[in-house]
């Protein structure tokens, strides 16, 4: 008897699909039209490719606003603004915390001050800002408005995203602050502020990814994710948000490392699931409220340290199943990025990946290729009908805010990663570089960003500075403020916004919430 | 045996310390593990209180060099002495300055589980044999 195959999911394949596996529902579906399996838009990437946008840290606001100067000047008007671990964790530059941190993996903000320098002579109107930034996000938001709003301009018309997805930090990625409920309060608040202020600001991007990075199967990382969405599609009707209002702007971020087919088959699958979602429990009547908005990218967690240059044609494959899977945006991660953060070279690479996709292999030329494939559209049902299944899953461990509260979802995540990583170690699940085909390899030295003390003293130092210029008695006046609302229940945009024009630092909002919310204790389950 | 995991400095990558927490729980030994973004002095507190007899360092921001030598200096100003490891993303050229600052063992990227594993196994025959 031949040994059956399993995909990383535990879903088993047949040596052979005919149309006898397939729901005859895909032949009357159409790119473009609800459920939108085959496509969100009709023509796809034949009216245009995928949007190219890698994600990149720059240390300073002084390096950031020469970004965008050289990127406005080339014709480009995105950028995926990262931010370092003590801006992204709510700590100031001279917290002794944030020692050996500052400017590390992206930019530092501690005031107002610094986004001023970051958008020096940049027109708001002009751009769209990307903005990685999790647990401190509401002040991060609100610090751009404020920008925005000193310098005259009509937030109504200021686009922009922030990935601000709290409740997958606790899964994965780690930068939390807050108890899981006050967390995901925070998070509403800004979606209601932004979806009565600056309408075409998106102010959530659910991430999937993270969640499959940590060790969740393709089935998993997307009900987790879906799970996540509609507790914030809630949080936001619950605030007297309509629905199409809502769901209009919300995107997701997801992963594409591991099996070809099953990666394409759950983006499908996904797709149709949750069109279904917000058009038959959510009642939408906008067509595309219903679509599945993404980013499909990274791939981290299929890279290896062995033999990295492999991971150049991993991620060429990545690519492919990205496209392959009517993606709307598209971001690889490098090929060092197993081991470091990426060199140029290694990020050059990755762009002339997309590119040659895009201008080569007539990828763009015809609407979801693969569409009609027996195996494919077949593991679309399936993906479909066990994406479904494992939200039930979560209902049953009391909804996604309780499973995340109470570990339940960390443990079964980390659990398998662990099951994962024995199985590869072990050589049961293969991995070319790693486990076989594997040479001696010389110890190669690793191009290491060092770190760069004196521009985080020159941060430190600027922030002294402010905190001697600003008015100190109306920034202690305007954080009571804060705190009163937070004690009240209040949306917290609007004080936060108020305290951070007169300079009031993220390390001191974050504080005075952490006075009133306390800090989130992990559930640590071994 | 009872063996500590941290995660020093402010770095979420958790799923490496979880991984190994879990192997070496499936190996016999007793694990604490201090959860995500934790000062030296309190993992050193955390060492204590637990009365454990190893702590390992997880740490993949690229601060493991400004980490490791904190975590020494709280160990050696609350007179600790036990052995102490670290891991992570460590580049192999770091392994021998950090090796430097005196804990017992550095893993370097790509070190296989089964090997570290062996190393506590080992560590343990080692702590057994001294009482």
């Amino acid at each position: 008897m031949e040994k059956p195959i399993f995909l990383e999911s535990g879903i088993q394949v047949e040596p052979l699909y005919t149309k006898s596996d397939v729901n005859s529902e895909i032949e009357n579906e159409l790119p473009g039209k609800y459920p939108f399996t085959r496509g969100i838009h009709p023509l796809m990437y034949r009216k245009s490719p995928f949007t190219i946008r890698q994600y990149a840290g720059f240390a300073t606001p002084e390096e950031t606003n020469e970004r965008f100067h050289f990127l406005l000047k080339n014709g480009q008007s995105g950028l995926n603004v990262a931010f370092d671990l003590p801006t992204q964790c709510g700590l100031d530059s001279d917290d002794p915390r944030a020692f050996g941190e500052i400017g590390r993996v992206g930019m530092t903000i501690d005031t107002l001050e610094d986004f001023e320098i970051a958008f020096k002579n940049i027109d708001l109107n002009k751009i769209t800002v990307s903005m990685t930034i999790n647990g401190s996000a509401i002040v991060l938001i609100a610090m751009y408005i404020a920008l925005a709003e000193k310098w005259n301009y009509d937030i109504k018309n200021l686009r922009g995203t922030a990935q601000n997805d709290i409740l997958k930090e606790f899964i994965g990625r780690g930068t939390w602050i807050f108890p899981v409920p006050q967390s995901v309060k925070l998070v509403i608040d800004t979606i209601e502020y932004c979806a009565k202020n600056i309408p075409k600001y998106s102010p959530v991007s659910v991430c999937g990814y993270h969640i499959r990075e940590s060790g969740a199967n393709p089935i998993q990382e997307m009900a987790y994710a879906f799970c996540i969405a509609k507790a914030y599609t809630d949080g936001a009707l619950q605030r007297g948000i309509d629905i199409d209002e809502f769901a209009s702007r919300l995107s997701f971020n997801f992963d594409i490392y591991g099996n070809l087919f099953e990666q394409i088959a759950k983006f499908r699958g996904g797709r149709r699931l949750w069109a279904k979602i917000i058009r038959e429990e959510y009642h939408a009547k906008n067509d595309n409220s219903c679509w599945m908005r993404m980013i499909a990218g990274g791939g981290g967690g299929g890279l290896t340290k062995e033999q990295p240059e492999n991971n150049i044609i991993r991620s060429a494959y990545y690519a492919l199943i990205s496209a392959l899977s009517g993606t709307q945006t598209m971001a690889l991660c490098s090929y060092d990025e197993a081991y470091t953060i990426p060199t140029e070279k290694a990020a050059e690479i990755s762009l002339r990946t997309m590119q040659i996709l895009i201008h080569e292999m007539g990828i763009c030329d015809t609407v979801d290729p693969l569409g009609g494939s027996y195996y494919i559209e077949s593991l679309t049902d399936t993906f479909e009908k066990e994406i479904k299944q494992e939200m039930k899953k979560v209902a049953q461990w009391g909804g996604i805010i309780n499973a995340v509260a109470t570990g339940k979802i960390q443990e079964s995540v980390s659990k398998q990663a662990y099951i994962r990583e024995i199985a590869i170690q072990r050589g049961e699940v293969d991995k070319v570089g790693l486990n076989i085909y594997t040479k001696q390899e010389e110890t190669k030295s690793v191009d290491f960003h060092p770190y760069n003390e004196e521009a985080a003293n020159k941060q430190i130092n600027k922030l002294k500075a402010i905190k001697q210029k600003r008015n100190n008695a109306q920034v202690a006046e305007l954080l009571k403020v804060v705190k009163n609302d937070a004690q009240n229940n209040l949306n917290l945009m609007p004080s936060i916004i108020a305290a951070v024009k007169e300079y009031a630092t993220v390390g001191e909002i974050i504080q005075v919430l952490k006075d009133v919310y306390g800090e989130y204790k992990e559930p640590i389950f071994f | 045996m009872k063996i500590l995991l941290s995660k020093p400095g402010l770095d979420g990558h958790d799923v490496g310390v979880k991984v190994l927490a879990h192997a070496l729980k499936d190996a016999g030994f007793e694990i604490v593990y201090t959860g995500l973004r934790k000062s030296p002095e309190e993992i050193v507190k955390m060492a204590i209180d637990n009365k454990v007899d190893v702590i390992g360092l997880s740490i993949l921001s690229g601060t493991h060099t400004i980490i490791t030598q904190k975590v020494k200096d709280v160990m050696t100003a609350n007179k600790l002495q036990i052995p102490w490891i670290v891991g992570g993303n460590i580049p192999a050229q770091d392994v021998e300055p950090l090796m430097k600052l005196g804990p017992n063992a550095v893993f370097a990227t790509g070190t296989k589980i089964d090997d570290v594993v062996s190393y506590f196994k080992e560590l343990k025959e080692k702590i057994i044999n001294k009482q």
